[in-house]
């Protein structure tokens, strides 16, 4: 069973330069994962300043600069990792050092249609 | 076999069974709603073969025979749809084994009560969930008893089902460093059951009687699962012990009658000595808990029908072990009216005013503690107003009455 771990920050925590101890934190973390044999995937993501929206309407596409809403908090980073059950991935969660500052919003990945393409390649 | 014979067998095994079927079943499926469909269509068969072809041998195997092949099938079906982690073979063995066996398959029901209390499950799903899963609660009569509309409740039910399955939260008992707190969502959301149970005494209350008997039923099941848990002892003797007063709470002419005022001689003494039965035993583990020490309270109320006193010194003892153990507002007001009635009325009282103020504004318990308290520092025109505020917050009509009463005596 996949679940996506995903993390939010505030505007002001992308614009701080990084630090040194989270970095450490945050590498420790995926290094647990990746020994479990748990990680799938995973990234850190850059600042809302750097996200561009796209949709398209009546078939004409249409670039927005900056993220779709306007929140208090963005999306900050994603960890897909690959678990027997809900259990397991909260336990993962609450080791995830954004836990203890902000929240980590748990998600079961759900039968994917990627899924087969990626099989055959 | 006639048909009312045999549907006389499958209504006492939906009875009797139904829930450890279900437990079995969807413990291995990870499907609560998918399990339950089965088992709804295993019945449906029963009801239509028995009859001619005679009740089986083994019927609650049959009935699981029947139900997983609804269950495999369905999983087939949903394998093709989408990658699912489910493996129906696997079921489909275990199934087999349990249905040849000859012991009675095993109670699985405890898993069933954790996955309906699991944290990841809406707080006001639990409770409701657990009567409908584990005793077969139909939703209308749930929500009867919550006050929620029954297609709210409905809603509120399949969202927790469904995310049981798609979030695949584990059918799993758990070990010894989460159990304890995992179990206390168990024990809350019984004791939830038995509270929306109890605070009605008036004439609306036949619904709620028997959720709060639903509810110590519940309590049973549970005890029987872990006899070795004090906690879960506990619980089950504080909510027998408020069940003995059930009758003596209102009077021959229907008047709400406050506990240090009532007749103990109309106390159900085989209830009381049940609850004092399962709190020694819990007492016996010395692993003390919220719920074994709201039972000691009410153990010591109950002891006024031997002594004809109440011993307010130790309930407030007991009271004080229990604000340290679990610091919420009721265990709080709690030892303010022991340390009170113990004789410390000053103590008492700064206890009181010490609760922060927007918690007990719309408590209705704490005003008419408040009220109570002002009248025996006879300070009678505050008492008055703080009787008509809890008049004004008190659900159940009998209470109310009592409470306006009381304030007309202020006068």
């Amino acid at each position: 069973m996949k679940y996506i771990l995903l993390t939010r920050a505030t505007q002001e925590t992308f614009s701080q330069p990084p630090d040194p101890a989270a970095v450490a934190a945050g590498r420790a973390y995926g290094q647990a994962l990746f020994a479990a044999g748990v990680f799938v995937a995973g990234a850190g993501l850059g600042s809302p300043d750097s996200t561009s929206t796209v949709s398209v309407r009546d078939g004409k596409r249409q670039v927005h600069d900056g993220p779709y809403a306007e929140t208090k908090e963005f999306l900050a980073g994603f960890v897909v990792i690959d678990v027997p059950d809900l259990d397991a991935a909260l336990d993962w969660a609450a080791k995830n050092p954004n836990a203890s500052t902000s929240v980590v919003e748990v998600r079961p990945l759900m039968g994917s249609h990627f899924a087969g393409e990626t099989r055959k390649g | 076999m006639s048909e009312a014979a045999a549907s006389g067998v499958i209504a006492a095994i939906a009875r009797d069974s139904r829930s450890r079927l279900l437990a079995f079943l969807a413990a291995r499926s990870g499907d609560l709603a998918g399990a339950e469909d089965a088992f709804a269509e295993a019945f449906v068969s029963a009801l239509q073969r028995w009859p001619a072809d005679g009740v089986p041998d083994k019927p609650e195997a049959w009935l699981l025979q029947v139900a997983r092949h609804r269950v495999i099938d369905a999983a087939r079906r949903e394998q093709v749809r989408k990658n699912s982690p489910l493996l129906p073979e696997t079921i489909a063995d275990e199934a087999q084994t349990v249905a040849a066996a000859s012991d009675p398959f095993p109670d699985e029901r405890l898993k069933l009560l954790f996955v309906c209390a699991h944290p990841a499950i809406d707080a006001a799903a639990r409770t409701p969930l657990m009567l409908q899963v584990v005793l077969g609660l139909d939703a209308a009569r749930i929500a009867a008893a919550f006050l929620v509309a029954p297609a709210a409740m409905g809603q509120r039910l399949v969202r927790a089902k469904n995310k049981i399955r798609e979030a695949a939260i584990p059918f799993r008992v758990p070990e010894p460093p989460e159990w304890s707190e995992r179990l206390s969502f168990v024990l809350d959301a019984i004791y939830a059951a038995y509270t929306t149970g109890w605070e009605s005494a008036g004439d609306t209350a036949a619904t709620h009687h028997a959720l709060a008997a639903e509810a110590i039923s519940l309590g049973q099941t549970l005890v029987r699962l872990v006899p070795d848990d004090p906690e879960a002892r506990g619980l089950l003797a504080l909510m027998l012990h408020c069940e003995a007063r059930r009758d003596a709470r209102t009077s021959a002419t229907g008047e709400f009658v406050p506990l240090d005022q009532q007749d103990p001689r109309r106390w159900s003494r085989p209830l009381i000595d049940e609850a004092e039965n399962h709190l020694r035993l819990a007492a016996a583990r010395h692993q003390l808990g919220r719920y074994q020490l709201e039972a000691a309270i009410q153990s010591l109320h109950a002891n006024r029908a031997l002594t004809g006193e109440i011993d307010w010194p130790a309930i407030a003892q007991l009271y004080e072990g229990l604000v340290r153990l679990s610091p919420g507002i009721g265990s709080r007001l709690g030892r303010a009216v022991a340390l009170a009635e113990a004789g410390e009325l000053a103590a008492g009282w700064a206890a009181l005013e010490a609760l922060p103020a927007e918690a007990i504004a719309s408590y209705q318990p704490a005003w008419a503690a408040r009220a109570h308290l002002l009248r025996r520092l006879g300070r009678t025109a505050e008492a008055c107003e703080a009787y008509l505020r809890a008049a004004d917050l008190a659900g159940d009509a009998g209470l109310r009455k009592y409470l306006l009463e009381q304030a007309a005596a202020m006068k």
